[in-house]
């Protein structure tokens, strides 16, 4: 068997083992290539950056355990910059499984920031019903929320006391790896003109991208890129900066697979067609 | 290094290390993985929705509250549930239709505005040479162009209309690569991910960030 055959016809798992061994050596011998800001990161950190004290965004943790790594480092920079900023917070999910991840995230980064449960910020929680929920809030947030997570009604809280639906609310941003993020788009900013932005894993992100360009959303951040672009504009640098030599390099690895797989192909392609 | 002294931690790495060995080949250990996410899963979700649902938006209600209009959803959603015995499937057919109903009615509208109305919208936008803009412009409105007529079956591609289709591929060929790429680097970030979590959180071994 020649080179290129063999080379066609090499195991995956050594192709596996090859990046692996790209990703993991970045995190010992650091290159600490530089991390560019794209202007629909930017959008959504210029927003929150010109909210003051009075300023409301919303959380939306649509998340599960399958794409914490992407999305879990965005929703936290995001809230590490609205706490800096002080504005009033308002976390919720419309997946099971995103309230117990952003729970750990907003106690924890609460604490950093000595911000107080319902007076800084506001947990609701899950609710069952995806886009029905985002219709009631438009309504009146105490229809789908009577209560917060832990079980507060939402008039005993100080920082709900004024806050009863869209109208109060300057941006929900949507963390989802699923197509729940339309739902926003289309429950939320087409009947009441809520300003809406998205972090969406980097599968999703080139679906996504047109809504940019129409201005129906605000910002849209994709990926760990995303996510590492905006601790980069906090200049909070945390896990999804850490993964970034990492993904830089496993990515170099894959071009040269793609290259050497593609001159394989024409080698093979040619010699056939010789004989 | 500062070894992490939480079990969940570990158990969280053991996991990790059964899913990832599918990629060597499928073994006991990722089967293992695989069903105990499911069940995990599941259980955790009707946990969640029986507190976070149905007890604040139907016992409490109906029960505390005295809200007895509530038990009408409340049938409904027994009904659907009839589906599971077969002598009284056909139950679920009333729910279901006034579910499909109620969706399509308010879902289309606002699907058309913002999905296609809002995106035909984008494409009426100023085109020239004069500004960068109005070159991207240009290439928005001729990829939509193209790639529409390219999606036009009803007329054979060929002549100029086959051409403006070739743009189109052209077009969809580069959309593809775009999300390929994105795909890669979802896919890697998942992996970083796991490899940040063995290296910082159970090994506690700070990387640079």
């Amino acid at each position: 068997m020649d080179f290129w055959k063999r080379l066609l016809n090499i195991d995956r798992r050594i192709i596996y083992l090859v990046i692996a061994i790209t990703v993991i050596v970045p995190f010992f011998l650091p290159t600490g290539w530089p991390i560019n800001v794209t202007y629909e990161v930017k959008n959504i950190y210029d927003y929150i950056e010109n909210l003051g004290p009075e300023g409301v965004v919303l959380l939306s943790a649509d998340y599960d355990a399958s794409t914490l790594a992407e999305l879990q480092p965005m929703f936290d920079a995001c809230l590490r910059h609205c706490f800096a900023r002080d504005v009033k917070v308002i976390v919720m999910s419309l997946f099971p499984q995103g309230v117990g991840l952003a729970e750990i995230s907003l106690k924890r980064i609460a604490k950093e920031y000595n911000k107080v449960n319902g007076v800084d910020y506001c947990f609701l929680g899950y609710k069952p019903g995806g886009s029905i929920i985002i219709m009631g809030m438009g309504s009146n947030i105490r229809i789908p929320f009577p209560s917060d997570y832990y079980g507060t009604p939402l008039k005993d809280i100080p920082m709900m006391k004024d806050i009863n639906n869209f109208s109060d609310i300057d941006l929900v941003i949507s963390f989802s790896g699923t197509g729940i993020v339309a739902s926003w788009l289309y429950y939320a900013h087409e009947p009441y003109n809520q300003d809406i932005a998205w972090g969406v894993t980097a599968v999703m992100a080139s679906d996504y991208y047109p809504f940019l360009q129409s201005h129906q959303i605000v910002g849209l951040i994709g990926g760990m890129k995303g996510a590492a672009e905006y601790e980069t504009l906090i200049s909070k640098p945390s896990l999804a900066t850490s993964g970034m030599d990492a993904q830089s390099w496993a990515h170099i690895m894959i071009i040269v697979f793609i290259i050497i797989g593609n001159i394989g192909y024409l080698a093979m392609r040619k010699k056939e067609r010789r004989m | 290094m500062h070894l992490s002294p939480s079990i969940g931690v570990w158990v969280a790495v053991f996991l990790t290390l059964c899913v990832l060995s599918f990629l060597y080949k499928d073994n006991p250990f990722y089967k293992f993985a695989e069903h105990l996410v499911v069940g995990v899963s599941v259980g955790y979700g009707m946990v969640l929705w029986y507190t976070q649902g149905i007890l604040p938006k139907f016992i409490t209600p109906f029960f505390k509250e005295g809200k007895y209009i509530y038990i009408v959803p409340a049938i409904l959603g027994i009904m659907i549930t009839m589906q599971l015995v077969r002598k009284y499937a056909w139950l679920a057919r009333f729910p279901m239709a006034f579910l499909l109903g109620a969706s399509s009615g308010i879902g289309l509208p606002r699907t058309m505005q913002a999905g296609v109305i809002k995106q035909l919208e984008a494409t009426m936008v100023p085109m020239g040479f004069s500004r960068l803009q109005y070159i991207w412009n240009i290439v928005i409105f001729v990829g939509v162009l193209s790639v529409l007529i390219y999606f036009f079956f009803s007329k054979e591609h060929k002549g100029v209309f086959g051409g403006i289709a070739n743009i189109g591929i052209w077009y969809l060929m580069i959309g593809f690569g775009a999300t390929f790429g994105y795909t890669v680097m979802a896919r890697l970030s998942l992996f970083i991910g796991r490899v940040l979590f063995i290296i910082q959180t159970a090994l506690g071994i700070q990387v640079a960030g």
